[in-house]
């Protein structure tokens, strides 16, 4: 029933690299620029969506670690203080956005549609759960895979980029976005079930002109 | 069963998903899912959803970091290393 994690192995890797980073080792310190600069610039591109925005927040964010770096004790720590450092120089970097919402999106608003007769009806699910892999790799669908994490509502924008592209803890999550655990949660299912159903369209669009040329 | 579960399982999916649950909501879950059809519909629609967006890249290659970028951070590591002394 659970999601594999593809990050759940790497994380042994990045608490491995932290104890060597904190143990004074420049090797470490060379594997951490080159992978921290490029997880900070996914995560601040996305969050900005300006790419000189998010290379200034890269920077800015490693400059940081480094300069503060002895008030870190616990290696296992070093992932999320990272980023909690990134997400302040985005808050600095961006304007706000007037896509912003208000409120939480309702879950009702993100059920998907009921079919037949009131007694009856029941939820209408396509099932494209068959989707072959390499598909994600189209470069249509990408770009569609992409757009549709940017125009998440920054609120769980934010969180599913933590949780489920960086593979931070809800824990984790709840420490650099300053807000509870269970808030965690119900953001990054919203934000799961906003970019299946952005998902589902595109693949309910596309079988229906497929249907038409035909 | 009662139809309302359906609405329960779409608003604990991901921590379901997430093993986040308590074990008895879990396998009441489990349960209801395994008998209908829609939830599993759903379920094995939102893991590939999920799955696929984990791989979230921007179209935006990262720059490499300037040799004196690089350089500052060194610097300021080993500022920390010297703060900390031998061995600590």
């Amino acid at each position: 029933m659970n999601v594999v994690d593809p990050k759940a192995q790497p994380a042994q890797t990045d608490l491995e690299l932290a104890r060597e980073l904190l143990g004074g080792s420049m090797d470490a310190f060379e594997r951490f620029v080159s992978a921290y600069h490029d997880k900070i610039f996914r995560y601040s591109y996305a969050m900005c969506g300006q790419r000189e925005d998010a290379e200034e927040i890269a920077q800015e964010t490693l400059m940081k670690v480094f300069e503060n770096l002895g008030q870190l004790r616990e290696p296992e720590r070093l992932k999320p203080w990272v980023f909690r450092i990134a997400k302040n120089a985005c808050l600095m970097k961006r304007r706000k956005s007037v896509f912003a919402p208000r409120s939480e999106i309702s879950l009702d608003q993100l059920m998907p549609a009921k079919s037949g007769e009131r007694n009856g009806a029941r939820l209408e699910i396509a099932d494209w759960s068959g989707l072959p892999d390499h598909l994600a790799m189209n470069t249509e669908l990408h770009d569609r895979l992409r757009k549709s994490v940017h125009e998440l509502p920054e609120i769980y924008r934010s969180v599913f980029l933590l949780r489920d592209v960086e593979g931070l803890s809800t824990e984790e999550a709840a420490d650099v976005l300053d807000v509870t655990p269970e808030a965690i949660k119900q953001r990054l299912h919203r934000g799961r079930l906003i970019l299946r159903k952005a998902l589902d369209d595109y693949l309910r669009a596309g079988k229906r002109s497929e249907g038409k040329s035909s | 069963m009662k139809e309302n579960d359906c609405q329960d399982v779409f608003a604990r999916l991901s921590e379901l998903l997430d093993r986040e649950l308590p074990a008895g909501s879990c396998e009441e879950l489990e349960r209801h899912i395994e008998n209908c059809e829609p939830c599993v519909q759903f379920v094995e629609t939102l893991k590939k959803s999920i799955a696929m967006h984990r791989g979230y890249q921007p179209d935006a290659i990262p720059p490499q970091l300037s040799a004196e970028v690089k350089q500052a951070l060194r610097q300021a590591y080993e500022r920390v290393l010297e703060a900390r002394g031998p061995g600590k």
